[in-house]
């Protein structure tokens, strides 16, 4: 269940940041992907709660940081970024360090 | 640095810190029967929301008064602290392996965060800053 909640919490995370990082660039289309944003964003927010009931808070907290890993890799293929060097190796950095935290 | 700076840093961070511990804690303490809802109106969890709130709120005021390189370093610390916090208020334990991973996800965040220096330029798409009107990057 834990794996659930934290898969809400990293999903959540990422489409509400894509779609807030798109629909302020982008006039059109704001008016219902900043309100989706928000709702996704309540997603992770609830999902976060929950695995604090279920899981330790040394592991919910960092465990949410994965969502900067997809966040890199989503902004590079959905909203055509470059992706600098330094920016590829810190989603590693931070992939490497949820799945130790998984072990 | 001014003081002021400081000052804000370091309640950026116990704000950070203080409202995931207090979540937490609230969140161990509901009741099975408490569904989602209900859970988070439970007086302590909301005061750790409240905190939170307050966090991101704050972390906005400090990115206006520091450079973003100062800032994001000191939001990552707070994935080791927090991990501290459920140690020594929580009695959690954390093997090696998960103090190490924590480490390597604060080194990862700071180096990501550390690259968003200028969000407006080379890194916008050339089809959005069509679309704003902007002009191309120079």
């Amino acid at each position: 269940m834990k794996w659930l909640y934290l898969a809400g919490i990293v999903g959540g995370t990422v489409c509400s940041d894509l779609l807030q990082s798109h629909g302020m660039r982008q006039g059109n289309g704001r008016a219902w992907k900043l309100p989706l944003a928000v709702g996704f964003m309540a997603v992770s927010f609830f999902s976060f709660t929950q695995l604090l009931r279920i899981a330790p808070l040394s592991f919910a907290v960092p465990a949410s940081a994965a969502s900067i890993a997809f966040d890199t890799v989503l902004a590079g293929f959905i909203l055509k970024e470059r992706i600098e060097f330094r920016r590829w190796a810190g989603a590693i950095l931070v992939a490497g360090g949820v799945i130790l935290l998984a072990q | 640095m001014r003081l002021r700076v400081w000052l804000l840093t370091f309640v950026v961070v116990v704000a950070n810190v203080g409202g995931n511990a207090i979540l937490g804690y609230a969140m161990k303490q509901a009741p099975v029967e408490a569904g989602v809802i209900g859970s988070i109106l439970q007086p302590l969890a909301m005061v750790g929301i409240a905190v939170l709130i307050a966090w991101m709120l704050l972390r906005m005021r400090l990115l206006g008064l520091a450079d973003l390189s100062f800032v994001v370093p000191v939001t990552a610390v707070g994935y080791v602290l927090s991990a501290l916090a459920g140690v020594f208020w929580l009695h959690e334990s954390v093997p090696l392996r998960g103090w190490i991973g924590t480490v390597i996800i604060m080194a990862g965040a700071t180096l990501t965060g550390l690259t968003e220096h200028n969000p407006d330029s080379e890194n916008r798409p050339v089809e959005v800053l069509a679309h704003s009107g902007e002009d191309r990057p120079r």
